[in-house]
């Protein structure tokens, strides 16, 4: 079994969800993980699936691409290994006027702490940049992680926050 | 936990935003990023004059704000741990203390948390998850008088509440948001 990774982009307009699911559901591409939404006026669709070959995908893709202004990009990719262990799960918020290298030096302090980002979003909203992070931390290592990230922010102008994920469940 | 064991409402006695006996004005609201709104308001004297009109400003901004249920200190450029309230008529509100002012306030309980969406009109363009204690005791001094008063309250009006108190202390709501996808742009605009 093919599994594809699958990423879709394009000018906002309706139909475009239905039109790539169409597409791949007429190849037998069973949709599995995927996140389709719009940023600032694009639709960006991000979705592994499984069955076909990548070129069959790819060269039916390219038809709807013709047509407007879509761009698709398909691979294949291997399936899950072995998972690794999941650290303690944390959220990062950053806040501020925007400028270049935010989400760069902020997901660094992560990086370098052996973090792992797992859910990024950001949103610019009038001259408020926001960035927020889920991440896995090893264990014990959040307040070091916490200094740095202040360290950081101050250099940027931003303000940061690190706080453990909210562990409940319904 | 009752009321009673967490020590009683001591209520606004006769406290009323009268009693503050000056026009309040009308001040601007700024907006994030601004340097305000990221750093922890001082202690205020809940009797000088500077306060008391403080405390009216907030009220008069906040009555001219729509949908606005709270207006910290920081939020009209002034860098001072006061905040007015009033949740009064809102449809998620159980406990109503009317329209108030708290100066120096902390949070004394917060226990039964539970996730809510939250706006602010220093980020007017988005609104976020936030979890927050819906049974809380706020201990404070009262603008004019100087009187201290312990609030036992619920619901929204705890929510407003622990969302000022955030304000003077340099938070905002995305300080506390529940993950990298609990913010959303705002869709209505009150």
């Amino acid at each position: 079994m093919n599994e594809l990774a699958i990423t879709v982009i394009g000018r906002d307009r309706p139909g475009i969800v239905a039109d790539v699911a169409e597409v791949l559901a007429r190849l037998g591409a069973n949709l599995t993980d995927s996140t389709m939404t719009r940023l600032r006026g694009h639709f960006a669709m991000t979705l592994i699936c499984t069955g076909p070959a990548a070129a069959e995908v790819e060269a039916a893709l390219a038809s709807l691409a013709a047509e407007g202004q879509l761009l698709a990009t398909v691979r294949a990719v291997t399936p899950d290994g072995d998972v690794p262990p999941a650290g303690e799960p944390y959220v990062m918020a950053v806040h501020g006027s925007d400028r270049m290298g935010i989400v760069a030096a902020m997901t660094r302090v992560l990086v370098d702490a052996g973090g792992n980002v797992t859910d990024l979003s950001t949103r610019l909203t009038g001259a408020l940049y926001v960035v927020l992070a889920e991440v896995e931390l090893p264990a014990g290592v959040a307040d070091t992680v916490l200094d740095r990230l202040h360290r950081t922010a101050a250099e940027l102008g931003v303000e940061v926050t690190l706080r453990p994920a909210d562990p409940d469940l319904l | 936990m009752t009321g009673e064991e967490r020590g009683p409402d001591v209520g606004l006695g006769e406290w009323t935003p009268e009693s503050l006996d000056v026009p309040g004005e009308v001040r601007a609201v700024v907006s994030a990023p601004h340097p305000v709104l990221s750093r922890a308001a001082d202690e205020v004297d809940p009797t000088a004059k500077e306060t008391v009109q403080l405390a009216a400003d907030l009220i008069a901004t906040m009555k001219v704000s729509p949908g606005c249920v709270g207006l910290a200190a920081p939020q009209v450029g002034v860098g001072a741990r006061v905040f007015a309230v009033d949740v009064t008529g809102h449809p998620k509100a159980v406990t109503v203390h009317g329209t108030f002012v708290l100066c120096n306030a902390r949070v004394v309980e917060a226990t039964r948390w539970k996730p809510g969406r939250e706006g602010c009109m220093s980020v007017p363009d988005l609104t976020g998850d936030v979890k927050r204690a819906s049974r809380l005791v706020v201990e404070g001094d009262l603008p004019g008088s100087g009187v201290p008063v312990r609030l036992v309250t619920d619901g929204f009006e705890a929510r407003a509440l622990q969302h000022e108190i955030d304000h003077c202390a340099g938070l905002l709501f995305l300080d506390r948001v529940a993950g990298a996808h609990a913010v959303y742009q705002r869709k209505v605009y009150l």
